[in-house]
């Protein structure tokens, strides 16, 4: 550390300026201060995540049943993508500490490397998170909601695997159309309809017996409720719509809050790392065009940087958040 | 600037020769802790299941306890807060973690008891 014994032209300049009790520069510093407020509006939005958790704790979705994806390979496959993405963005930070300590020893081409590389993690990152969005956008059983809004959801009862609405859903010729804003009254319009009908999907669970209904509720060994047959078709007679995938209004997972917390929490970190990306293009052409070496210092590097790893932090606390707990 | 580097991580236990060095082993490091959380998340071992520590299962206890492990890792060697003045550094750690410890005491609380009223008060939400 720098010495604490101040001399006398030190004494001098703290009136003057140029005097940093911290040791960082003025950049650095609000780099930091910019962080630092930051991450508590992170730490806001995974707090309020929790107090609606915490409100519905015996009713919220369980994320290795929502997260189940991986691109080009069918089946059940729980959490791999997602720890895939996050240590593609530890990687993208690794590369960006490499970079800073390149820039710290002058050297511009390893800067240039190092920079590029972690530009394509971020991208890559950026990328996976829109395809996680499109699938949890798409959904992939179906659920019913009932009049309550809580979902209902179906599963094979000689499997235990979860059945798709298209598994049993009957086929009932109707005159239903979607409304189309160029006819009826008021030019109203409705987003386009369902696959299959209320009445189609329910008389397909009531002629299909090997079909039973699967609640929010989570019983003692941490799984959702499967209730019996009976119960079952007493339970269908609540159910009032067809959910498919999930919007900001209703989700075919669960709780409408885990929805609405998916798409503005990685939301907001995604476009958290966007805009990284954007400011890393920046200085990576800066530094092609010699910028830095010409300032005799990467200290720009450095302070991109640690916004870059800011980002990297805040996913860390996501994943365990989101995805794990 | 003077860019001298503590290249010592684990309170001194493993010493790295250089700066470089220094960050390949801190990724070897998080790697690790994420592959353990995975591991954990899929198999999911009954008895961290089934035990709790003062209302949350032990899963999740260690699962929060190793996300502060790696963000202390991310802050003190990515951001380079080991090599930081300690006034800098425990202006802005402490700062956040004041805030939130509080933040997270009052919003958990509530939520708790509006979880009670809506279990065990006269209303009917789950129809």
């Amino acid at each position: 550390m720098d010495s604490t014994i101040s001399t006398g032209a030190e004494e001098e300049s703290v009136w003057g300026g140029g005097n940093q009790p911290l040791g960082a520069s003025y950049g650095k510093l609000m780099m930091w201060f910019f962080i630092v407020s930051d991450a508590l509006t992170f730490s806001g939005f995974l707090a309020s995540y929790g107090f609606s958790r915490f409100k519905f704790i015996e009713t919220w979705p369980i994320a290795d049943e929502v997260f189940t994806h991986v691109p080009f390979i069918h089946g059940n496959f729980p959490m791999y993508y997602v720890a895939f993405m996050t240590f593609i963005l530890i990687m993208s930070s690794v590369t960006m500490v490499l970079a800073v300590d390149a820039g710290h020893r002058m050297m511009k081409n390893r800067v240039i490397l190092y920079m590029f590389l972690t530009i394509i993690g971020g991208a890559i990152f950026v990328g996976s998170q829109a395809w996680e969005w499109a699938t949890f956008i798409k959904g992939d059983y179906g659920a019913l909601e009932t009049k309550g809004g809580r979902i209902l959801q179906f599963v094979k009862a000689d499997t235990g695997e979860r059945a798709a609405l298209a598994d049993f859903a009957e086929q009932i010729e109707t005159e239903r159309v979607t409304q189309q804003k160029n006819v009826g009254i008021w030019y109203s319009d409705e987003t386009s309809l369902p696959s299959y009908s209320l009445e189609e999907v329910t008389q397909g669970f009531l002629t299909n017996p090997n079909i039973l209904i699967r609640t929010e509720t989570i019983n003692e060994e941490g799984e959702k409720t499967l209730l019996t047959r009976e119960e079952s078709l007493a339970k269908i007679k609540d159910a009032s719509l067809v959910v498919e995938g999930a919007n900001l209004v209703r989700n075919e997972y669960g709780s409408r809050l885990f929805a609405d917390f998916f798409f503005f929490i990685t939301g907001f970190h995604g476009f958290h790392v966007f805009s990284g990306v954007v400011i890393n293009v920046i200085i990576f052409f800066n530094i092609i065009l010699g910028t830095y070496e010409r300032r005799g210092h990467y200290e720009m590097v450095e302070k991109v940087g640690l916004y870059w790893h800011f980002v990297d932090l805040v996913w860390v606390f996501v994943f365990t958040f989101f995805y794990l707990v | 600037m003077s860019h001298e580097h503590k290249l010592a991580i684990f309170r001194g236990t493993l010493k790295f020769k250089s700066n470089t060095q220094k960050i390949w082993g801190v990724l070897i490091f998080l790697s690790i802790v994420t592959t353990v959380e995975v591991a954990l998340g899929i198999t999911k071992p009954e008895i961290l299941v089934a035990n709790t520590f003062i209302g949350m299962k032990l899963l999740n206890w260690i699962f929060i306890i190793l996300t502060l492990v790696k963000a202390y890792y991310i802050a003190w060697d990515f951001m380079h807060l080991r090599d930081e003045k300690s006034s800098l550094r425990r202006a802005i750690v402490w700062t956040p973690i004041f805030l939130v410890s509080y933040l997270i005491f009052i919003l958990l609380f509530e939520a708790d008891y509006i979880y009670n009223v809506f279990k065990d008060g006269y209303i009917q939400w789950n129809f």
